[in-house]
């Protein structure tokens, strides 16, 4: 299959009047055409600004890609022009944004809303066709297509992030962002979402990058996963990989110790002790050394890399992994004398 | 997962009858009464003001001189009497509205244009596009609008056009402010970030998704600035800077009446009626557009 988006050592910096902000440093991942990848990590870790950078929506004047490629079926989105770039966003790849109250225009009925995106990028379609694929698109996503003339303050909260879905889905994009979409929304209508998401997606065979930090989610949906930490993915394989592997980055670990287990009986959860860094001063070494409980000399001093464990799949950016694999070949070698 | 089955909830069929957007704001506008009555108000005298050649002749009633005929009291020949040269004060009244109105949308249209061009610039590129022309806008602002309306007719010379150029000038700056910071507030909002991931283009969210959601505030500023035009050439013309005799307006009509007023009240009374009716209306009439326009306020 062919690599539908392939991120290489992805730079960005958010350049503020005291400090410069290290959101990103050498983000790599890739997707392949239907695919569902799910990004996970805690606030602030680079979750969104990986979506923006692919749409080059980066907050002008202060958000910076400094390093890296973006290919998107073979074009590198950093060096497309901005009216190619306006041609490709909402046609080739478009966003669903985690907050459907305020991701509508308050003053234009949700037809329309549908509509413009369609008129944008089909500029030859006739009136009626193109009415008639938003009759189809509301349908897609469950609401009647009478509700096209209504406004956003009339629907919940859950039939307008369906409304947003519809937008995005319009022009049957490639790659499909969806920046934590179910947030907002509480669990009964998430799972109603996240079912239509993950259906029309298989429908129209869209590849999907979505953001969460819901574990549970990412289960559910995704085909592969990559754990994001201080602006790097430290641990990253299918969803098999990481759910059912007993050997996992400790900062993955301790993700997993923070939601209830309802097999296990525990009084408390185990949540993951202290904060992320200050991304305007990351450490020398790993990120996630301060916080890491089975810390070793060498965090402190040195960057890991990442490291292939276990299916071929299954990358772990940590020293314990690349200290326990050279334990492993030296009683490898020992056994062998 | 189970990807299979596509249509996820099946969507009851509901046979809604709608109301088209123009109907729904006419409703909401009539529930307040005071904003019809401004309404009202200003039809009236709009209609009354450009039907006027219909039931009057401009040169027979409102320009001809009858010494004969002078300082008359309101009759049913004379509605609100005679001036001092025996012109017919209704026929002036009326005619002087239409030099009102029309400067004051005039003013509004200049001032609406630049100030809208000025303020949205200023606002989506913000930066150093900001700076300069807000800045530029702040020496306008601190004249007085008035005063430099004076000061422009002075250096122009006294015209209509001039005019109509010094008043909407003097109004731009509070204009692009007013369309600034309702830019600058929306523009930040998620729906525009959705747009822009859509791929649309600045011009089109400038035009079709902020200034329609800006269009409350700036409203309320237009019939503002027509009213505040009013007042403006009314007192402009009062000292003799505006529009010069023999052609009928409210304010040099009271200016020449103020000689009179002890004895002949009427003159004065009659244009200044007209001054506080339209500016009223006016007012009135856009504060209950603006809640009648904003879909947020629906219920």
């Amino acid at each position: 299959m062919s690599k539908l988006l392939d991120i290489n050592d992805l730079h960005v910096i958010y350049k503020t009047d005291e400090d410069n902000i290290y959101a990103l440093n050498g983000i790599s991942l890739s997707l392949e055409e239907g695919e569902t990848l799910g990004l996970v990590g805690e606030t602030g870790a680079g979750k969104t600004t990986i979506a923006l950078s692919i749409l080059r929506l980066l907050p002008e004047k202060t958000g910076f890609v400094t390093k890296g490629e973006i290919f998107f079926s073979g074009m590198d989105l950093t060096k497309v022009t901005d009216a190619d770039m306006r041609a490709m966003r909402g046609n080739d790849m478009s966003m669903i944004f985690s907050d459907p109250m305020s991701a509508l225009n308050p003053i234009h009925s949700v037809g329309d809303q549908i509509k413009e995106v369609l008129v944008l990028h089909n500029p030859n379609l006739k009136n009626e066709e193109i009415d008639k694929k938003v009759d189809e698109m509301m349908e897609m996503v469950g609401i009647p297509s009478e509700r096209k003339t209504d406004y956003p303050h009339q629907f919940s909260g859950g039939m307008k992030q369906r409304i947003v879905i519809a937008i995005a889905l319009a022009c049957r994009p490639r790659l499909l962002l969806a920046d934590e979409p179910t947030t907002a929304l509480d669990v009964t209508i998430q799972a109603q979402v996240l079912k239509t998401i993950n259906d029309l997606k298989e429908k129209i065979n869209t590849a999907m990058l979505l953001i969460t930090h819901d574990l549970g989610v990412v289960a559910q949906v995704c085909n592969s996963v990559a754990v994001i930490y201080a602006g790097e993915i430290i641990e990253s394989g299918t969803v098999r990989d990481i759910f059912d592997n007993e050997e996992r980055h400790p900062y993955t670990n301790g993700l997993f110790g923070s939601i209830p287990d309802l097999v296990n009986k525990s009084p408390r959860l185990t949540p993951i002790e202290g904060l992320m860094p200050d991304p305007a001063k990351l450490p020398p070494g790993c990120a996630f050394e301060e916080r890491c409980p089975r810390r070793m000399e060498i965090c402190a001093a040195q960057k890991p890399d990442a490291i292939g464990y276990g299916s071929g799949s299954h990358f772990i950016k940590c020293h314990l992994f690349s200290v326990s694999k050279a334990r492993d070949r030296d009683m490898e070698v020992l056994s062998s004398r | 997962m189970n990807g299979a089955r596509v249509s996820v909830v099946t969507a009851p069929k509901i046979k809604v009858k709608k109301k088209s957007q123009s109907r729904v704001i006419w409703t909401r506008f009539k529930r307040n009464k005071l904003v019809l009555l401004g309404m009202m108000v200003s039809i009236l005298m709009l209609t009354a003001v450009l039907g006027a050649d219909l039931y009057l002749n401009y040169e027979t009633k409102a320009l001809d001189q009858n010494i004969r005929n002078r300082f008359q009291p309101p009759s049913s020949e004379h509605w609100f009497g005679t001036d001092q040269y025996g012109r017919d004060e209704f026929a002036r009244v009326i005619y002087g509205g239409r030099i009102s109105m029309f400067v004051g949308i005039a003013t509004v249209i200049v001032s609406l244009s630049m100030g809208s061009i000025i303020g949205s610039l200023a606002a989506y590129y913000g930066g150093r596009v900001d700076n300069i022309l807000m800045r530029v806008m702040d020496v306008f602002l601190a004249i007085p609008s008035t005063l430099l309306a004076i000061a422009l007719i002075s250096a122009l010379g006294s015209s209509l056009f001039n005019l109509i150029l010094s008043m909407g000038i003097s109004q731009i700056p509070r204009m692009s402010r007013i369309v600034r910071s309702s830019i600058m507030s929306i523009k930040e909002m998620e729906f525009i970030e959705a747009c822009r991931a859509c791929g649309t283009s600045d011009a089109r969210i400038i035009c079709r998704h902020i200034l329609p959601n800006a269009m409350g505030p700036i409203l309320v500023q237009v019939t503002q600035t027509v009213a505040r035009s009013v007042i403006t050439i009314a007192s402009l013309s009062f000292i003799g800077l505006g529009i010069s005799e023999p052609t009928p307006e409210w304010g040099s009509m009271l200016s020449e009446a103020k000689n009179q007023m002890r004895y002949y009240p009427h003159l004065a009374m009659f244009p200044g009626i007209a001054i506080v009716l339209s500016v009223m209306s006016l007012t009135l009439m856009g504060d209950g557009l603006r809640d009648a326009m904003d879909p947020r306020l629906r219920n």
